[in-house]
């Protein structure tokens, strides 16, 4: 099928408001943890212990193992540009301090805030500055090559080390046995470089019990994601965005079991009562492809509930739901883990599965200009999959915090055009 | 064999029409491979019995290519996919895509899918280097390729081609860096933008008679009286410095290039693969390994301003010019810091966009004025 750009229905009247539902007990959870593990930070920085940045798909459980608090930065980016605090670092990162506006907008916004950790920018920290200052680094380029060139600089600019696990991009339709043996090597030597510079010492019973939480968590996380495949589902698929972090930082926490078991619970309520947290009545069902435009979340699903469009299936939010059983496994998981790292027959194969699985009539990709992994093979595996699942597609062109790179008209008549086609398609079954 | 001119003209032409060579090798029997940059591992393809032939882009606006590629791709693989996609690689029997960027690892996918005609055939390097078990991991890639060529030729490589081919790479290198040297004592006739179609042209021949060519130029280089040069000395770094134009710009504003760091250049050449440490497979690997100063390479501190600094004192360069290649985000991060440990060594930069199919030259020349003028 061809790209939708086009459209000629009218839009339906905004429904009338309704009063603003409580906050679900799950997400209350997430913001305590949230808090949590900043506030954790700070204290072991205070204690006099080291503290680190990690990539967002780095194996956690490691970290968690040696009792080591991580911050992230794609996430701590990301939250910024999600509550438009990202203009003064965008600035600052691309005067002052010399970048290229062309660079991943995370990237862009962490340089410049670790500038000012270092003492050397006096933009204001929106947050106070939770986001300390790290004596390490933790990196992998399973989500892309953009973050070693990232970590690179700030490896230099604040004079620390980075421990690094390069996972290798798969050209191939599996994971080889040679990356698995290199993957691995990396992690042994990891988790004996690691332990010498912070102190820390690693226990095989502790990593056990780590990845045995990081598998409960894998499994709720996923099983949260696959009710989304009940008609009507029972949240507003956006919501789960909301719930990344606990995967994404968090994914070998017992507070992160709590969570998702609360989350589980609640849509499993839902399930029961025939409710759900989308606002209102579900007409379509479509994927969403790349990540989140963080700054314009509000304008994409207001945009998408004018028309009762419900996203129910995301290309990304999965990849945190990693699985393996020892650390030959994790080495393999973890190659494997971000469809950014693999051939565009796995993206393709593990899209299709989730279209077909979710019942989607449509797919919106994030043309996002800050990840030009995800862009650069897009249009292909657009066409491919269109075809194979016989559902249309519109791309919209924004960013995942760079708040410059979006038009609210060029995404609403996207939308417009996606939602007449459809229609038609309903009207053809 | 000709003269100076003569073969100063032959390497010249190689770069302004690839596509003849591609014909001369192809009507002797011989079979081509397109090497996508950087860093392809042409060791491999020469001693497979083929010709592995750069695929660098060109002046080519997209039209094909932009049902693949987003506005903001690197125009050098916007060119190779427009060129692709055109008709104008045919003939080769295969392409190497190495994936040291997120754009390149997409092409693996771009090209496959859309260029079922000519097979492609990826390199994945590692980047942990200080990691021994990198060594393995690329031994094994390695060996995947020489699978996949054989699949082309009937033919396993022998440890004794691949030697071989290892020492005429080698015998390369030093000729190229032998020659950037001779250079210098000769800016009158190697101008930047003879300077430049020398150290492209490898990419378009077998390599042996690229050696033998260019040693014939420093041989009548050496043979004539050093020249005076009284004008302006620069090293130039980034991926590429094209087009011809360009390059002019800096003849025609007295400037002289003494000196490169540019990817499709002396990058290439610096690093040779060792003599000895296992069988020529796992030596490949290993010039893997010692491969430094690079955007596409993972290094612990930034050392690329301090050997830029190097070079800028070995030549007497006054300044460095950064080619910045138009949305090459590894070359974007290396930027403000090897501009500013060059600025703190003294030494001043300039920053020039390439895009090699719409270079805004006029910008670019009052740019280059202004900075002849400051140095």
């Amino acid at each position: 099928m061809d790209e939708v750009k086009t459209a000629t229905v009218d839009t339906p009247a905004a429904p009338p408001a309704k009063p603003k539902r409580p906050k679900a007990k799950s997400m209350i959870m997430i913001g305590e943890q949230t808090k949590a593990l900043f506030d954790s930070a700070i204290a072991a920085k205070e204690k006099g212990e080291l503290v680190g940045w990690s990539g967002s798909i780095f194996p956690q459980e490691i970290a968690e193992t040696l009792g080591i608090v991580v911050l992230y930065p794609e996430n701590h980016s990301a939250g910024i540009a999600a509550r438009h605090q990202a203009d003064p670092f965008l600035q600052e990162c691309e005067g002052p301090l010399g970048y290229s506006n062309d660079l991943c907008a995370y990237a862009k916004v962490n340089l410049a805030y670790a500038t000012v950790l270092a003492g050397k920018s006096s933009v204001e920290l929106p947050d106070g500055g939770k986001m300390v200052k790290p004596d390490f680094l933790l990196l992998t380029n399973n989500i892309c090559n953009q973050l070693t060139k990232w970590y690179e600089n700030l490896a230099r600019q604040l004079h620390i080390p980075i421990f690094f696990i390069d996972t290798c991009y798969n050209p191939w339709d599996h994971v080889t046995e040679s990356r698995v043996r290199y993957v691995r090597a990396q992690i042994d030597q990891l988790i004996a470089d690691l332990s010498k510079f912070t102190g820390k010492k690693w226990d095989d019973e502790r990593f056990k019990e780590v990845m045995k939480i990081s598998q409960r968590n894998s499994y709720l996380w996923e099983r949260a994601n696959n009710l989304m495949d009940r008609k009507p589902a029972p949240l507003s698929g956006f919501e789960l965005f909301n719930y990344m972090s606990c995967m994404v930082c968090n994914r070998g926490k017992e507070s992160t079991t709590a969570i998702l078991e609360q989350l589980n619970s609640e849509i499993e309520k839902h399930i029961a009562d025939g409710t759900s947290t989308y606002p209102t009545k579900e007409n379509y069902r479509v994927s969403w492809d790349g990540i989140a435009c963080w700054p314009y979340l509000r304008h994409n699903l207001h945009t998408l509930k004018e028309y009762g469009i419900n996203m129910v299936a995301s290309s990304y939010g999965k990849a945190w739901a990693i699985e393996y059983e020892d650390l030959d496994g994790m080495a393999r998981a973890y190659c494997f883990a971000s469809t950014n790292g693999d051939n565009a027959t796995t993206m393709i194969s593990r899209r299709l599965e989730a279209l077909k699985k979710f019942g989607c009539e449509g797919t919106i990709y994030h043309v996002n200009r800050s990840c030009k992994v995800m862009d650069c093979q897009m249009m292909e595996v657009q066409r491919q999959l269109s075809k194979l699942a016989g559902v249309p597609f519109t791309s919209f062109d924004g960013d995942q915090a760079d708040y410059r790179n979006y038009s609210e008209a060029q995404f609403e008549t996207r939308i417009q055009g996606l939602v007449e086609v459809m229609e038609q398609n309903k009207g053809g079954k | 064999m000709g003269d100076l001119k003569t073969n100063l003209q032959i390497l010249k032409n190689a770069c302004v029409n690839p596509r003849l060579q591609l014909e001369h090798y192809l009507a002797q029997g011989k079979k081509v491979i397109g090497c996508f940059p950087p860093y392809t591992p042409e060791e491999l393809v020469h001693a497979a019995g083929m010709i592995p032939m750069g695929l660098w882009g060109g002046n080519k606006e997209p039209v094909l290519a932009k049902s693949y590629l987003p506005p903001f791709a690197c125009p050098i693989m916007q060119a190779d996919m427009e060129l692709g996609l055109m008709g104008a690689y045919k003939g080769l029997s295969a392409v190497i895509i190495p994936t040291l960027c997120d754009t390149l690892r997409c092409m693996t996918q771009n090209w496959r899918f859309g260029m079922k005609n000519i097979p492609m055939i990826p390199i994945v390097y590692p980047q942990n280097r200080k990691s021994p078990a990198s060594i393995d991991y690329l031994v094994d890639e390695y060996e995947t390729i020489a699978v996949m060529m054989a699949t082309i030729t009937g033919q396993m490589i022998t440890e004794k081609a691949l030697g071989e081919a290892i020492d005429i790479y080698n015998e390369h290198n030093a000729v190229m860096n032998n020659f950037a040297m001779t250079a210098n004592e000769h800016l009158d006739i190697i101008t930047p933008t003879v300077r430049h179609s020398v150290m492209k042209s490898a990419f378009f021949f077998e390599k042996a008679e690229h050696t033998a060519i260019v040693k014939e130029i420093i041989k009548e280089l050496q043979a004539l009286p050093v020249h005076k040069f009284t004008g302006k000395k620069v090293v130039l770094t980034g991926i590429a410095c094209e087009p011809d134009e360009l390059l002019k710009v800096l003849e025609d504003n007295g400037f002289a290039v003494v000196g490169d760091d540019l990817a499709q250049e002396s990058r290439q050449y610096r690093t040779d693969t060792p003599v000895k440490g296992g069988g020529a497979m796992k030596r490949l690997a290993l010039q893997w390994n010692a491969r430094h100063g690079c955007s596409l390479v993972h290094e612990d501190g930034k050392p690329r301003g301090s050997m830029l600094l190097k070079l800028c004192q070995a030549t007497g360069a006054l300044g460095v010019i950064n080619c910045l290649m138009k949305f090459c985000d590894p070359e974007e991060y290396d930027q403000p810091y090897f501009e500013a440990d060059l600025k703190n060594g003294g030494i001043a930069t300039l920053t020039i966009e390439i895009n090699q199919h719409s270079a805004s030259l006029e910008q670019i020349g009052t740019r280059i004025e202004s900075f002849a003028e400051m140095i």
